[in-house]
């Protein structure tokens, strides 16, 4: 229950193909003062960027506003604010299109706030930056470069506060700092505060994934039990003063709020307990207390800094060609054998008739090992699907690859069936670092 | 007592994350007094041999007062989520295959 000195603050959605109505039930029933949609998986922005600048779309998330058109009727009359990464490549064009909901909503007076600048593609040196994990500069990317976005911190979004907005879509920002913000500008904190700081990002790091604290990706129907994961309540947290939160979810929803699903979330991700960076601070997430106090209610507090990251880490969009995948299933008796068939007549005529390198496909043998190749288990499978693919920048060779698969049926082992062939144009991720101070979040108001 | 073997999934729960090519999966055990006889069997060695990789990019970065660690994999996702082939790009299913490992338990 908030009372006046907590702040409850929900999770909407933890990526951008989350469900709906657990964001409409928290906006309806928890009595938020904030409530956070994280749409921004790491490739997904440079998607967007890749489809506004092919005509696709115009650079957001659409999703935002069937989210919000659920949302904003039950957080507005209340003066709760909204926050969304959801502008992804074209914060602006999102924040227009709030605007224009929240008239139709009757909302007309509501301020929306768009934050932007996270786009460095042109104030990059690429010469000069390093691909992190590799001895390449961007520079060697030549044409295949399409985007370059900056992790933002809460700088722009607490201007965005200040000037009253009732929404603000951003596009990159540290995803936990979508929850940090509104509860610094709430109490007021000041960023160089840095306990504070790392409390407030403890907060928004348990909840950014919304149902992988409540029980979602948790279950395993054996000693770990979840009921209602159909009807999954996101959580929301009521954040003190001090920092300390106690987290929860709306009662009568499914899921399963505890010590372990929030110290599995607290761990999601994090190769270094007692080193996560964000935009905002370094925090050591190592000496957390994580206490049950009630049924489906946890505090937690304890993240201390560890000192603010210099740079920002900028994620780079590639273009990288075809994934082509084609699949074909054999059943009963010998069906690994016969799958394992089916892969080398293509692979033969790979090679012989069209004269391609044989080893630029991929064999994967799903219901036997194609989860973790390196694994060999020993019993013969009831059914196999084989599955092949290729990462190509030549169309006509993604398509070779699904015909070849397709006419296994009449010309390839026997019992074939279901053969599909999906071909996708895909875009890699690369991660590089930019100064911090080179990158000023840029507000705009609508 | 001589050691039985029995399955890590008996002892302990786990979560798979990704950050490009590197997994990293969340280990805890279910009772605080196994975490000591876990951290000495969960030893880098162990879990490459598991993954089918080389023990120069396994480590383990267990936080005690949490009574959990960090199991992290480098380049066992094939390029990680935008670039791999294969049928789970973010490596989400290996922790239920960590969660497999025989261990001589004591």
């Amino acid at each position: 229950m908030t009372t006046e000195n907590t702040y409850r603050i929900g999770a909407g959605s933890g990526f951008a193909g989350d469900r709906y109505e657990p964001a409409e039930i928290l906006a309806k029933h928890a009595a938020l003062d904030a409530l956070v949609f994280e749409c921004l998986a790491e490739r997904t922005i440079a998607l967007a960027h890749h489809d506004a600048q092919s005509g696709k779309s115009e650079g957001y998330d659409r999703r935002i506003l069937r989210r919000l058109r659920g949302t904003l009727p039950h957080t507005l009359p209340r003066n709760a604010v909204t926050l969304t990464n959801a502008g992804a490549a074209n914060p602006s064009a999102g924040a227009r299109a709030v605007k224009a909901l929240a008239t139709e909503l009757g909302h007309a007076d509501t301020t929306i706030a768009a934050v932007s600048n996270d786009d460095v593609l042109q104030r990059l040196d690429l010469k000069n930056s390093r691909i992190l994990g590799t001895d390449e500069s961007l520079a060697d990317l030549g044409d295949r470069l399409i985007s370059a976005n900056a992790y933002l911190g809460i700088a722009g979004i607490l201007d965005a506060l200040d000037a009253g907005a009732g929404v603000v879509v951003t596009g990159r920002v540290g995803d936990a700092s979508l929850f940090l913000a509104p509860i610094a500008h709430h109490f007021g904190w000041d960023r160089t505060n840095l306990d504070l700081m790392a409390e407030g990002t403890l907060v928004g790091h348990l909840l950014e994934c919304s149902g992988q604290l409540t029980g979602g990706y948790f279950a395993d129907g054996n000693a770990k039990k979840v009921p209602g994961l159909s009807t999954l309540g996101f959580p929301y947290a009521d954040v003190e003063t001090s920092g300390a939160a106690t987290l929860g979810k709306v009662a009568g929803t499914g899921g399963l709020l505890d010590r372990r699903t929030t110290l599995e979330q607290l761990l999601y991700e994090i190769d270094d307990p007692a080193c996560y960076l964000t935009p905002d601070v370094a925090l050591d997430l190592s000496n957390v207390s994580i206490t049950e106090t009630g049924p489906d209610t946890v505090r937690v507090s304890g993240a201390r800094p560890t000192g603010v990251p210099e740079t920002l880490k900028v994620s780079i969009g590639v273009r990288d060609g075809y994934l082509a995948v084609a699949e074909i299933s054999y059943a009963g008796p010998g069906s690994l054998q016969r799958a394992q068939m089916a892969f080398d007549i293509v692979a033969e005529r790979w090679r012989d008739l069209y004269g391609h390198p044989a080893d630029e496909l991929q064999c994967d043998f799903i219901g036997h090992n194609s989860a973790r190749p390196w694994w060999n288990p020993s019993q013969d499978p009831a059914e196999v699907r084989t599955r092949i693919s290729l990462r190509t920048f030549d169309h006509r060779k993604a398509l070779t690859l699904g015909e070849e698969v397709e006419s296994l049926y009449t010309n390839g082992p026997a019992g074939g069936g279901g053969a599909a062939v999906n071909i996708k144009e895909t875009i890699g991720i690369v991660s590089t670092l930019i100064p911090r101070e080179a990158v000023t979040p840029k507000v705009e108001i609508f | 007592m001589s050691p039985q073997t029995i399955p890590l999934a008996s002892l302990a729960h786990a979560r798979a994350g990704d950050k490009g090519d590197t997994s990293i999966i969340m280990i805890a055990p279910y009772q605080a007094e196994d975490f000591t006889q876990l951290r000495e069997v969960l030893s880098p060695e162990a879990l490459a041999v598991h993954f089918g990789t080389d023990v120069s990019t396994v480590s383990v970065n267990w936080a005690p007062n949490l009574i959990a660690g960090s199991i992290v994999l480098r380049g066992v996702l094939t390029g990680g989520v935008t670039r791999s082939h294969t049928v789970d790009p973010h490596g989400k299913t290996l922790s239920a295959h960590l969660l497999a490992m025989q261990l001589a338990w004591q």
